[in-house]
């Protein structure tokens, strides 16, 4: 009889890569049901419609490249890449605008890098940014305007029109300028409690939006608690956020306050689900606190000084660069060292 | 209360212990033959003491270790020597190596037994020796003889002696049985070893899910100074590396041995057999050995003979033969497939796995590492499991050996959480050996270089030396000429009877002379091809003239050396020596001058040229 050779270890652990993304798209649903019950069904559509793009893109790279097509589309990661960008896009971004992202977030970043696990940057984001510069109007003016669902915000059939129209812009009632946005250009002008009587703010931080990143923090606590991420990246994100908040943003009559900059915008979803990609993150724990803090520092940056609203895509990859750097200096001190072996073979031997 | 630490990494797979702690530790019933491997651990292999044909009793030696690391092999029961020759032996390779069968004759006829007791009145050489005698190497990882262990050196005392019982492999209860129902044999094989290094603290360590042998290991520690740390259960706390830092907070240096840090871990198994030499006087012949798995139908831990074959244990355990897919020895963590059942066990053998294809299944396709670092997370020695992997993948073995590859214990917790089911250990195994062979490579290649240089240094000193005698010869030729001239001029002045030998003489005289300034011509040329700085160069070369010098220098003290070698045994070239010394002097003397001058012009030459 012959018997199966193997070499140890010989018992594994049942969880593979395409349940662990399995278990983001799945810990994302509260924030995109959030997303969908404060702003209408624009964010639902798109990530529909994004995921298929995502798969269908994924598919044709694949086979061109002459790789087993349902064996790399099983590994769910173009199904997250698809999901992110349907997450962060505006909800009435028009149906190319979010095509274009997508594609180029999976053929550009991701296949022509040599596919999963080998890409530098966070494809989803390269989509986004990609996306944003080409077409600042679609992507700044599509913001639907904080309407419940059933009560106030378009119906499913008018945002699906105002998604598949050709159009930059859609209705203009529909629409309206994001928290971070109004804050942001009018607080130059106005004290902090008359920014804040815009309809976009609401009676609490800003209208939907905290419900949204409550529900994406909720969801990034269960990935963390499932161990398919590590604290270490959001805590330092957030962490990166809220110091520079304080230091330089205290006076909220200047500069967007601490609560703002955690609850509006893409600031949960990106500490929990878009910076953790663990292909174009840091991966030393220490690596990843610098990781994580360089982006929440950055994202202050360019909220506060910079020119667009909110930042989370081009911090995200501007940490993306520094990555092979971070890594570089900081390897964990193995067992029995004094000392971690920083940088290149024959220095620093320690 | 025992104060713990915890390690870094590690991981909870499904213990599946039960399974075989349900019955009571068996005893195997006698195979039919008994297969001794000569090699059965790290070391040297021993050598057959007895020839086909013998009999020999129960507990008599038959191969032993006579140069370098090892232990002897003692027949497990008696019986006739039937063969000695090539079987498969029980190794991840599934090679074969020299074995000893022997055919038991049923009697189990033990050789005289020589228990000591009172060991304590004995010396500790003479117990170490003893337990050399008895064969007994570590039953845990890789058989280390066990009386060297015990002798570590005089700068490493050993404060803490550690008894592994740990066990934290899966499916493995070999030490988890002994402990249940043999911790007095356990506790008593720990203090003679405690009686050999004097420690100044002795603990056993044993993992929170084998509560019944704590039990057992607690009634047996009352009223001794031996503590018992129970410590959390968790993969691989009973890596010796692992073990070390939970006890004591210590880690063991990198490339270093427990005994670096003064620390020492034994084995349960070990301390068994120790007991059993000392208070029985028997020598290693049998061993606790888990044979578990779904394919067999009554899993549980036998008595076993070193030698038994494993397909005779399986059977003992009710073997359902067509169930096997995987047959593993050792844990299913770190042990490795076997190819047939025909192997023996061996001193180091604890655990046999049969198990079926639902139960260790095979590995989903391997898929892109996505970095997600739970691999590095699972790590116990904190190393970077990815890097590792790309860099191992890439052959970019340097890389790898800095993230410190050579630290991996190959426990495997990396490769179980991998959820893109990427081998990773048998990546960083491959590293490790191609590592090991370029090593071996590069050591031949120095070597080889060594040998030529060596031979090239001789064959010109032999070339040397040739030209010294030929010289001298051609002196005390030119000296006898120059006697015979003066003889031959003093016989013509006496007569012209010898004016035809005279003539002759002055033509063998001419072409003495001629040959000579031949060889004086050449040896100028020789002199100005050795040194060319001295011709009208340019730019005199520095370099080779410095090299010229220490080369010349190096000589001189190998001629020196030599002379005085030669003084020392009054050898007969004592003055050959003593004159090639002096030419070696010389020459030192005028590359140094060639050196200066060189130097000098070089000097000129920058005087001359910054004008410019």
């Amino acid at each position: 009889m012959a018997f199966a050779q193997q070499s140890s270890p010989h018992a594994r652990r049942a969880r593979s890569t395409s349940q662990v993304m399995l278990w983001v798209i799945l810990a994302a649903l509260p924030g995109l049901l959030a997303q969908t019950l404060f702003f209408g069904w624009g964010n639902l559509i798109n990530v529909v419609w994004c995921i298929a793009v995502a798969l269908a893109s994924e598919a044709a790279i694949l086979k061109l490249r002459n790789k087993p097509i349902a064996f790399f589309l099983k590994d769910n990661t173009a199904a997250v890449t698809g999901l992110l960008l349907g997450l962060s896009l505006p909800q009435f971004a028009p149906w190319w605008v979010s095509g274009i992202a997508v594609i180029s977030a999976i053929v550009m970043a991701k296949q022509l890098y040599g596919g999963l696990g080998s890409n530098p940057f966070n494809p989803a984001m390269v989509g986004y940014a990609l996306v944003l510069i080409s077409f600042p109007v679609a992507m700044t003016t599509n913001w639907a305007e904080p309407a419940l669902l059933w009560q106030g915000a378009p119906s499913f059939t008018d945002t699906l029109q105002a998604i598949a129209s050709a159009q930059l812009t859609v209705v203009d009632g529909w629409t309206m300028a994001t928290p971070l946005d109004e804050y942001k250009h009018k607080i130059g002008s106005l004290t902090a409690a008359e920014v804040t009587s815009h309809p976009s703010f609401g009676d609490g931080v800003a209208r939907g939006w905290e419900w949204v990143n409550a529900a994406f923090l909720a969801g990034g606590l269960v990935l963390i608690g499932l161990r398919i991420i590590t604290w270490h990246i959001p805590v330092s994100f957030l962490a990166g956020l809220g110091v520079m908040s304080l230091a330089f943003g205290s006076n909220a009559d200047q500069y967007a306050p601490l609560s703002l900059h955690l609850l509006a915008g893409g600031t949960m979803l990106g500490a929990f689900f878009i910076a953790t990609d663990p292909v174009s993150a840091a991966t030393s724990h220490q690596g990843k606190l610098i990781y994580g803090a360089g982006i929440g520092v950055l994202i202050y940056l360019i909220r506060t000084w910079g020119s667009y609203p909110d930042a989370v895509a081009f911090s995200v990859l501007l940490m993306n660069f520094a990555v092979p750097f971070i890594d570089h200096y900081t390897p964990p001190r193995t067992y029995g060292h004094h000392k971690a072996r920083r940088g290149a073979p024959g220095r620093n031997q320690g | 209360m025992t104060q713990l630490w915890d390690f870094s990494g590690g991981i909870h797979p499904a213990e599946n212990k039960h399974q075989s702690t349900a019955r009571p530790i068996r005893v195997a019933a006698l195979p039919e033959h008994l297969i001794l491997p000569l090699q059965q651990h790290i070391g040297e292999p021993a050598t057959a003491l007895v020839k086909v044909g013998d009999r020999v009793l129960k507990g008599e030696k038959v191969a032993d270790v006579t140069n370098g690391l090892g232990v002897p092999v003692h027949a497990p029961t008696s019986g006739i020597i039937e063969s000695i020759a090539q079987l498969p032996v029980p190794h991840p390779s599934g090679m074969t190596d020299w074995c000893i069968t022997l055919r038991p004759d049923g009697e189990d006829q033990w050789v005289e037994l020589q228990p000591f007791a009172d060991y304590r009145s004995l010396e500790r050489d003479q117990v170490l020796d003893m337990i050399r005698d008895a064969g007994i190497a570590g039953l845990g990882g890789a058989g280390f003889p066990t009386d060297i262990k015990l002798r570590p050196p005089r700068d490493r005392k050993v404060a803490t002696l550690i008894l592994n019982g740990a066990e934290c492999e899966p499916y493995i209860t070999a030490d988890d049985m002994t402990m249940r129902e043999r911790a007095e044999e356990v506790l008593a094989g720990f203090k003679v070893m405690a009686w050999l290094l004097r420690p100044e603290r002795c603990v056993i360590g044993i993992e929170d899910n084998k509560p019944e042998a704590i039990a057992a290991l607690r009634a047996a520690t009352e009223g001794t100074q031996i503590e018992l740390a129970v410590i959390p259960t968790k993969y691989p706390s009973g890596g010796e590396k692992q073990l070390i830092q939970i006890l004591t907070g210590m880690e063991v240096p990198s490339g270093g041995i427990p005994a670096d840090i003064g620390v020492m871990c034994q084995n349960i198994g070990t301390a068994v057999a120790m007991s059993q030499l000392i208070f029985e006087g028997k020598p290693l012949i049998s061993r606790t050995i888990t044979i578990t798995g779904e394919a067999v139908r009554e899993p549980g831990n036998f008595e076993a003979l070193i030698g038994t074959p494993v397909q005779h244990l399986l059977e003992q355990a009710s073997l359902q033969p067509d169930q096997v897919n995987r047959l593993v020895m050792g844990g299913p963590m770190m042990g490795y497939t076997l190819t047939t059942t025909a192997v023996p066990i061996v001193k180091t053998s604890n655990c046999v796995i049969a198990a079926t294809a639902s139960e260790l299944p095979a590995p989903p396709p391997e898929q892109a590492c996505i970095r997600c670092g739970m691999c590095a997370e699972a790590c116990p020695m904190e190393l970077l499991p990815q890097q590792l992997f790309w860099y191992s993948k890439a052959t970019e073995f340097e890389k790898a050996e800095h993230l410190n590859l050579f630290d991996c214990i190959e426990c495997g917790a990396c490769s179980y959480v991998c959820p893109s089911s990427i081998p990773l250990v048998q990546y960083y195994r491959y590293a490790k050996g191609e590592i090991r062979v370029q090593r071996a490579e590069q050591l031949k290649a120095d070597r080889a270089r060594e040998r030529f240089e060596a031979r090239q240094e001789r064959l010109e000193r032999e070339q040397q030396e040739k030209e010294l005698r030929r010289k001298e010869r051609a002196k005390a030729a030119a000296e006898a000429q120059a006697k015979k001239k003066a003889e031959a001029e003093k016989a013509a002045a006496e007569g012209e009877a010898v004016d035809e030998r005279s003539a002759k003489s002055a033509l063998v005289q001419q072409a003495l002379a001629r040959k000579k300034a031949k060889t004086e011509a050449a040896a100028t040329a020789k002199e100005l091809a050795a040194a060319p700085a001295e011709s009208a160069v340019e730019k005199p070369d520095l370099e080779a003239l410095e090299k010229q010098l220490t080369q010349a220098q190096a000589k001189l003290e190998t001629m020196q050396g030599m002379l005085e070698d030669a003084k020392a045994q009054q050898a007969d070239n004592v003055d050959k020596l003593e004159r090639a010394v002096a030419k070696n002097h010389d020459r030192v003397d005028r590359t140094q001058k060639a050196l200066t001058e060189a130097r000098e012009q070089l000097a000129r030459n920058a005087e001359t040229q910054t004008p410019d």
